[in-house]
């Protein structure tokens, strides 16, 4: 047990130090800028002590690495600076859209995760049948459509003929749970589109390697059944690179969001970003920059530990 | 590439009466039908790239007709929200989309295949240092590194294709060095570096064609992402810019027609769709072959 918990720190300290180092290029990558925020800001025709002046509101007259221990020391207590194209505060506008990126992405993880798993093992168990090569064909095409086709035939199809569901996101702090589940639930499929048929391939992949195995020859020549070989024998040595997919696709979802909000107009993180990109309010894209990159390192952390702590070899030393 | 660097893709080619290339025809033919289209739809889209003013009348940015006409005799697929034909930008798109995905591909192969051959061959700091370095770029989001790259640098294409070559460049990296190093291990490769072989003959006559199968794989796999990936972008409006024909931009152009049930929007997104499937297929069936009898068991 021991080596395991040393280990997960190990993993554990490797992944803060990967999310420090990220923090400092993305706060490094404002210093490349080409000219100079405060000009930018203030537009051509600014008076050199008005540009002065913002620089100084700004903090850009201190020297580089003061900033970033600032900025550090101001994100540990929940501020995240004012962006630059409305002055608002960073935290406070990040706040909401963020509480509602994470149910989309969550409603979408929480259907496709079941369901590739489902689909994933039944494909491995009848490999080769026409049901898994169906299964292959129309995986790869969910896998090569871009999100913004899945997204607008689902629109064409269910809000603009059929009109159950509204085209666009509407959604503020008072909407309530059962309005906001309809609201998402065309985003949703449209991620779900995409990380469902890659879950289930790679699961497919997984499992089939495993089947190759000389244990599971001997678990088939002893007459059990496919079900029970796959379940009892195949499943636990798949674990690990099971819940490295999901943690992947989940990750992957991180990025998915930005384009599906974008065509559903949905008040999320993703569409923030974009809209900041835009406007080149840096600001507010390091702060989005950060959280996403932190997501997806936490992802990939959590991967990692749970295929330590699933590998059989690792639980049962000798 | 030449006829010899293929070699190694087909195993099964053992008569040496038979030409290389007539080899690989014969392979082809017995393809399943997936791989069929797949090849299909690369070679046509391949010629639409390079005849596209040919086959219109229209240029890519001349105004011919009225805002968002309907489709048509004169219009075929009616007109866009400037007046421009959709069928030309449609067919212009294929060479500014494809071609700006290829380069950028190729570039992130020469990028990322060079540091990995060299990594695995002087597996000494360059190695380690090159590694760590792909280790942090690969903890963050492609997507989102490229936003904040394209915030940093402005938008243009020379930009777009240099920030996702080198975002992608760190996967072929970490593939290339990963096949790379089996090869590195062997008898053969160490003889060949005891005769005082330089570096460039052992990367290009002594690792490459041994690599080259998995390597042919992942361009495809590649292509397929940084297609996917700048078409997301052009549709954010952050990737290529208007006036230039791309089929992500077009998209998002011509988006309100959706919502009047007009299906003229999606037409460029199915495009997308249908290369990235084509390719798809055919690296599927390149994958299975490449991998031999594993899967017969």
């Amino acid at each position: 047990m021991n080596r395991i918990l040393l280990m997960v720190l190990q993993r554990f300290g490797l992944g803060l130090l990967t999310l420090f180092v990220v923090s400092i290029i993305i706060f490094v990558g404002v210093e490349f800028l080409p000219g100079d925020i405060a000009e930018a800001l203030l537009g051509q025709g600014a008076s050199p002590e008005n540009v002065a002046a913002l620089r100084h509101e700004l903090g850009l007259d201190r020297p580089a690495h003061i900033r970033y221990i600032d900025w550090w020391a101001g994100v540990m207590q929940g501020d995240l600076g004012t962006s630059l194209a409305n002055r608002r505060d960073i935290a406070e506008l990040i706040t909401f859209r963020l509480s509602n990126t994470l149910f989309l992405a969550l409603t979408a993880a929480a259907v496709s995760v079941p369901l590739a798993l489902i689909f994933g093992v039944l494909a491995a168990l009848y490999r080769n049948s026409i049901y898994d090569r169906s299964v292959n064909v129309v995986t790869l095409g969910a896998v090569s459509a871009p999100e913004f086709l899945t997204a607008y035939v689902l629109i064409l199809y269910f809000s603009v003929k059929l009109g159950w569901f509204p085209s666009l996101s509407n959604i503020d702090a008072n909407t309530s749970f059962i309005n906001k589940l309809h609201q998402v639930t065309l985003p949703a499929v449209t991620l779900m589109g995409v990380i469902l048929a890659y879950m289930m391939r790679m699961v497919r992949a997984s499992i089939i390697n495993l089947l190759a195995s000389a244990y599971i020859e001997m678990a088939h020549l002893k007459g059990m059944p496919k079900l029970r070989v796959i379940v009892k024998h195949a499943l636990p040595n798949a674990w690990a690179p099971i819940a490295n997919i999901i943690a992947i696709s989940l990750a992957y979802l991180v990025v998915g969001v930005v384009v599906v909000e974008v065509v559903f107009i949905y008040p999320g993180l993703g569409q923030l970003m974009v809209d900041s990109v835009s406007n080149r309010d840096i600001p507010v894209v390091q702060a989005c920059s950060m959280i996403f990159a932190g997501t997806y390192i936490l992802l990939n952390l959590t991967a990692d530990i749970v295929s330590i702590c699933t590998n059989p070899r690792l639980l049962h030393p000798k | 590439m030449t006829a010899e660097e293929a070699t190694p893709l087909d195993p099964q080619i053992s008569r040496p009466r038979r030409t290389r290339l007539q080899g690989v025809f014969r392979e082809v033919l017995k393809a399943p039908i997936t791989a069929k289209f797949g090849i299909l739809v690369i070679l046509s889209y391949g010629f639409v790239a390079i005849f596209a003013p040919v086959l219109t009348p229209y240029g890519e940015r001349e105004i011919v007709g009225p805002e968002f006409d309907v489709w048509g005799e004169q219009f075929i697929l009616g007109t866009d929200g400037l007046g421009r034909d959709m069928l030309t930008r449609l067919l212009f798109g294929a060479r500014n989309t494809v071609g700006i995905a290829f380069i950028t591909t190729i570039l992130a192969f020469v990028i990322g295949g060079l540091t990995g051959l060299f990594a695995a061959i002087y597996s000494g700091w360059f190695d380690q240092l090159a590694s760590r370095v792909v280790d942090v770029l690969m903890a963050i989001p492609q997507l989102i590194f490229a936003l904040m790259l394209l915030t940093i640098f402005g938008t243009s294409i020379p930009t777009l294709i240099i920030v996702i070559a080198t975002l992608d460049a760190t996967r072929i990296f970490r593939v290339t060095r990963a096949v790379s190093l089996n090869v590195v291990v062997l008898d053969y490769f160490e003889a060949a570096r005891l005769r005082g072989e330089r570096m460039f003959w052992l990367c290009i006559r002594e690792i490459l064609p041994n690599i080259m199968a998995p390597l042919m794989a992942e361009f495809g796999l590649r292509f397929c992402f940084v297609f996917l990936m700048i078409a997301a972008l052009s549709f954010l409006g952050l990737g290529v810019q208007p006036p230039t024909a791309d089929w992500g931009s077009m998209v998002r152009e011509n988006a309100v027609l959706i919502t009047y049930g007009d299906i003229t929007p999606i037409l460029p997104a199915i495009a997308i769709a249908v290369l990235t499937l084509g390719v798809n297929f055919l690296v599927d069936w390149f994958l299975h072959k490449s991998s031999g009898l594993k899967d017969g068991h």
